[in-house]
């Protein structure tokens, strides 16, 4: 017995290193999106408290940009406006509905909560960004987000004030999205190096793809339909496969990302549960 | 400045310069990745006893963890760092030499081409480990000796110039 002490502490400091690295290795590699909490809890408060600090400071600078993009998103939105159209045939009256209940209310799909960027990373393999909006402002797990240009990516983990989101550059995001002009429909996957590229995959070769046709969020992806995803930039053909392998520019400029908006899908809820229990 | 104070202070200001400048810059190419933080274990005093600077290590990869969101990743390369920091010391100089009789490793307490062999070599340790963490995650031979190639280099060339930057006078210690 007397031995094994001796022995425990003439190693103690290899033991000691390798114990730390076990620690280390294993919340590395036991970590995915669902354990964050434990991990982030109050670390995250502290970390998003800096952050927000830092992005005061750092907002300045793109500050035209964003004006710019804002001005643009304005413009885009406005020109749909109801009064924006005439109606030439004059039996049909527009009459405006003065019940209470807003009839348009009851099918709404999608809700979007606007909010700002204080944290956001691009050069690792799994990058997240953070915003200044947690579940006190109404933001859930598992929403989708988007910004003025393109999708930006998933809610992950909600704190009170802050939220963290699963970059669309994460080794672990897939998005189903297809394409704008005849409606395949695949998954969008990151490989990981270039934050200027993602890859579209899942798209039979019948298809006639072009450089620089659109990619969009597909109907059943949990983004809002018919989003701007990316741009075909590079069509690669596998051989010994019937499918494409394209590589899309990102719409979104993640580098520099400013103000995103939080879409709640309000029937997410009811989808789920109908599907679970189809499932059973 | 105690140690303790300056430590404490080059541990904050490491970090926040780690995350808040050279994680920001925009990639130059997928293989670079600039690190420099750990230049903070690098520069920790001598004295400091094996298990404390295991931990310190240890401690210090995890608060950067928390603001990049990658718990364990940048722990274990520091702890990898701060425990094989003793046998490159000890390999470089001999105990009967003068390097133990300054406070911490310096150019100007080891010499310069010791120095650098230092810093290479545990900058090398690092790197290796956090691009091999990482690759195990995303699997590709080229990119995992690549990225430790450039990324090693790209280190050593921030650490020597923060070197020239800042110099760090080194007192003789004496007995008396």
């Amino acid at each position: 017995m007397r031995n094994v002490f001796l022995k425990i502490r003439q190693y103690f400091n290899l033991i000691f290193f390798l114990t730390l690295q076990v620690i280390a290795c294993y919340i590395l590699f036991h970590y995915n999106r669902y354990h964050e909490a434990v991990f982030m809890g109050v670390g995250g408060e502290i970390t998003g408290f800096i952050n927000e600090r830092y992005n005061n400071v750092e907002s300045y600078f793109s500050l035209k940009k964003t004006n710019t993009e804002l001005m643009e998103e304005n413009t885009r939105l406005k020109n749909l406006l109801k009064q924006n159209f005439d109606i030439p045939d004059t039996t049909f009256l527009a009459v405006t509905d003065t019940i209470r209940i807003d009839s348009v209310e009851q099918h709404r799909k999608y809700q979007y909560y606007s909010a700002k960027v204080i944290n956001n990373s691009v050069t690792s393999q799994n990058n997240y960004v953070t915003i200044n909006r947690g579940y006190a402002q109404g933001i859930e797990k598992d929403m989708s987000v988007i910004s003025p240009t393109g999708i930006v990516g998933t809610v992950v983990n909600v704190s009170k004030n802050m939220a963290t989101i699963m970059s669309l550059l994460h080794s672990q995001s897939r998005v189903s999205a297809s394409l704008k002009k005849t409606g395949e429909t695949g998954s969008v996957e990151w490989e990981g190096n270039n934050p200027q590229e993602i890859t579209f995959k899942n798209i039979p070769k019948s298809v006639i793809v072009q450089k620089g046709d659109t990619v969009v969020t597909s109907l059943y992806s949990t983004f809002p339909p018919g989003y701007p995803v990316g741009v075909v930039n590079e069509i690669a053909e596998q051989p010994g496969s019937n499918f494409y392998v394209l590589k899309l520019k990102p719409l979104t400029n993640f580098f520099n990302v400013q103000y995103v908006y939080v879409v709640k899908n309000l029937h997410k809820q009811e989808q789920d549960a109908l599907e679970k229990a189809t499932n059973k | 400045m105690g140690e303790l104070p300056k430590n404490i202070f080059r541990f904050i200001s490491f970090i926040l310069v780690q995350v808040f400048i050279l994680n920001k810059i925009p990639p130059l190419h997928q293989f670079v990745t600039p690190y420099l933080y750990f230049l903070f274990i690098l520069w920790l005093p001598f004295k400091v006893s094996r298990p404390a600077l295991t931990f310190i290590g240890f401690i210090f990869g995890l608060s950067l963890d928390y603001f990049t969101k990658t718990p364990g990743l940048h722990a274990a390369a520091c702890c990898l760092v701060a425990y094989i920091r003793p046998f490159v010391i000890n390999i470089l100089i001999s105990k009967e030499d003068s390097g133990y009789n300054y406070t911490s490793p310096a150019p100007s307490s080891m010499g310069w081409s010791q120095y650098m062999v230092y810093v290479f070599v545990l900058s090398l340790a690092h790197n290796f480990w956090l691009v091999f963490l990482e690759w195990l995650q995303l699997r590709n031979f080229l990119y995992l000796v690549g990225k430790i190639i450039a990324t090693t280099g790209v280190s050593f060339l921030l650490i020597m110039i923060t070197e020239g930057l800042f110099f760090r006078k080194q007192k003789f210690k004496t007995n008396i």
